[in-house]
């Protein structure tokens, strides 16, 4: 994790500022009117910035040209991949009778043409889990397929 | 009788007119050349005072100034938030420290070497002493520095002054008033104890109060902020702590969002009273007097630039600066103006020594011009200074 710096400006605002991988600073100053200020620190005089001053539109492209447009892609891509497929995120009650069994023992793919492709539990992800992976009570099972094949899992999990 | 007043109040008209014009002249120069209105405003009011003293409007203006006054206090008690008094304080307590050492203390040793009493010499070192925190913020702010990492030095050094003049004009008024010495010591101590429980106040309960004051409206805002300034001031100086000094423990006890609020909305107003107080205080020195201060001013300027660049420099070096950074710390805090002329401003009005007004005009003048001009061109002149050490 970069390490952000804050410093508090009196009667201007605040300032954070980091040091990218390459060793530049990089910093904004947030003005107490919300105001914004990109900065730049000189290589040669490592205590001066250049500023850039922004205004709100010019914050939201900016934002979006350094990450925002990256997750739109994404999102965008998993659209185009799963046409005609249906993805869903299913919750294991506890009272299931699925909980405790393994995701191989379930044969979940042969009965609804469903697959399992990822087990969300609590903080943890559990990425393309394999046959021996164990369900528990309150898994989140992500699951692509077609739209009947993911009802027919919806009651599969419900099943006590 | 009727007719009478009538062109009385068209010619106070017109007269006020002429004045307010030529400033907005003065303030169209400072913006174009990027200066601070404040040396061209006193300049006014000196030329004003030698050529055409305003007559008529007079009582305007001397009203004027005083509420100009008690703007540009209570703006400075609203510059900083609480917790802004709180960290700086802690971080720049030792830097504060230096700073008045080495600033006030001159503006004392000059005012006793020109033969004067102690309180005026007081006084000359709160002139000496006090940055300009307008003309700093805007030179920070044109040269594009809020962003530098010197930069935080410099504003917690401000903040310092800030504080340090919640003490120091409570005191000033309590030992202008000029009362025995017991009372004059309960008087300073219910100065020290107003300021203290405002501050406290402010720190504590800020909040609240400015919820109580807080509305919608910018217009009730705007009544209700200058009702309570103008009556604080006006009740201090009954007490005879200086209405300055209460305006300023209003500003302090403001916070949060009314605080932003009310600065947004008194800010047009205090920019025309104090200009009008600078005029005022223009109008009041005896120009004839001024060459005979001028060197004198002049070499006080000198030393406390000197002073100044090197309490920015140490405090900058405190917190890891290179020498660059150090030397645009240092010049960034040359530059005195408003608060400085406040301070001679009372003494003035309290009619102490004559020297001190036009001795604090030409100081002002000189470093509310040279200070800006040191910062902007600090990294040039360091580099002049080291080759000239290199070639030596």
């Amino acid at each position: 994790m970069t390490d952000v710096e804050e410093t508090l400006l009196p009667g201007v605002g605040v300032r954070h500022d980091f040091s990218t991988e390459d060793g530049r600073r990089l910093g904004v100053i947030v003005h107490r009117s919300g105001r914004r200020e990109l900065l730049i620190y000189k290589k040669d005089d490592p205590d001066a910035c250049r500023v850039v001053q922004l205004g709100d539109e010019d914050l939201r492209v900016l934002v979006e040209l350094l990450g925002g447009t990256q997750i739109v892609e994404r999102v965008a891509n998993l659209q185009y991949a799963v046409e005609g497929l249906a993805i869903d995120w299913l919750s294991l009650p506890a009272r299931s009778s699925t909980v405790g069994k393994t995701l191989g023992s379930t044969e979940l793919r042969t009965r609804t043409g469903v697959s399992v492709v990822a087990v969300l539990r609590g903080e943890t992800t559990y990425p393309s889990p394999e046959p021996d992976f164990e369900f528990a009570a309150d898994d989140v099972a992500v699951v692509v397929g077609t739209p009947e094949g993911i009802r027919s899992a919806t009651a599969y999990f419900q099943e006590e | 009788m009727l007719l009478g007043a009538d062109s009385e109040i068209a010619s106070a008209l017109i007269e006020l007119g002429l004045v307010i014009v030529g400033l907005a002249v003065l303030a169209r120069i400072a913006v174009r050349t990027g200066f601070s209105p404040i040396p061209l405003y006193l300049l006014a009011g000196l030329v004003f005072g030698a050529v055409a003293e305003p007559s008529v409007s007079e009582n305007f203006i001397e009203l004027g100034a005083q509420i100009g006054v008690i703007l540009l206090l209570f703006m400075l008690g609203l510059e900083y938030t609480a917790s802004e008094l709180t960290t700086g304080l802690r971080t720049g307590f030792r830097s504060g420290l230096l700073d008045g050492a080495l600033n006030f203390t001159p503006g004392v040793v000059a005012g006793l070497a020109l033969g004067w009493g102690w309180l005026t010499a007081v006084l000359l070192g709160g002139v000496t002493y006090i940055s300009s925190s307008g003309v700093i913020a805007k030179a920070l702010t044109d040269l594009q520095r809020l962003g530098n990492r010197e930069t935080p030095s410099v504003l917690s050094l401000l903040v310092i002054e800030d504080l340090a003049m919640a003490f120091y004009l409570p005191l000033i008024a309590v030992l202008l008033a000029g009362s025995g010495a017991v009372a004059a010591v309960t008087s300073v101590a219910l100065a020290f104890g107003v300021a203290g429980i405002a501050l406290l106040v402010a720190l504590r309960f800020g909040d609240v109060m400015s919820r109580a004051i807080f509305h919608h409206s910018d217009e009730v805002l705007l009544l209700s902020t200058l009702g309570i300034v103008l009556l604080v001031a006006g009740a201090a100086e009954r007490l005879q702590v200086s209405a300055a000094v209460g305006a300023f423990l209003v500003g302090i006890a403001l916070s949060g969002h009314v605080a932003r609020r009310a600065e947004t909305l008194v800010t047009p107003l205090r920019d025309f009273f104090a200009a009008t107080f600078f005029v005022f205080f223009g109008l009041q020195i005896d120009v004839a007097a001024l060459p005979e201060a001028l060197p004198v001013a002049a070499a006080l300027a000198v030393v406390t630039a000197v002073t100044k660049v090197y309490t920015g420099w140490w405090a900058a070096r405190r917190v890891g600066i290179a020498t660059k950074g150090r030397f645009r710390a240092g010049t960034a805090l040359v530059a005195r103006g408003e608060f400085s002329i406040v301070i001679a401003g009372l003494g003035v009005a309290a009619g102490l020594e004559g020297e001190l007004g036009p001795l604090s005009a030409a100081y002002v003048l000189i470093l509310a011009i040279v200070g800006p001009l040191l910062t902007r061109y600090s990294d040039e002149l360091l580099d002049v200074a080291r080759r000239r050490l290199v070639t030596a």
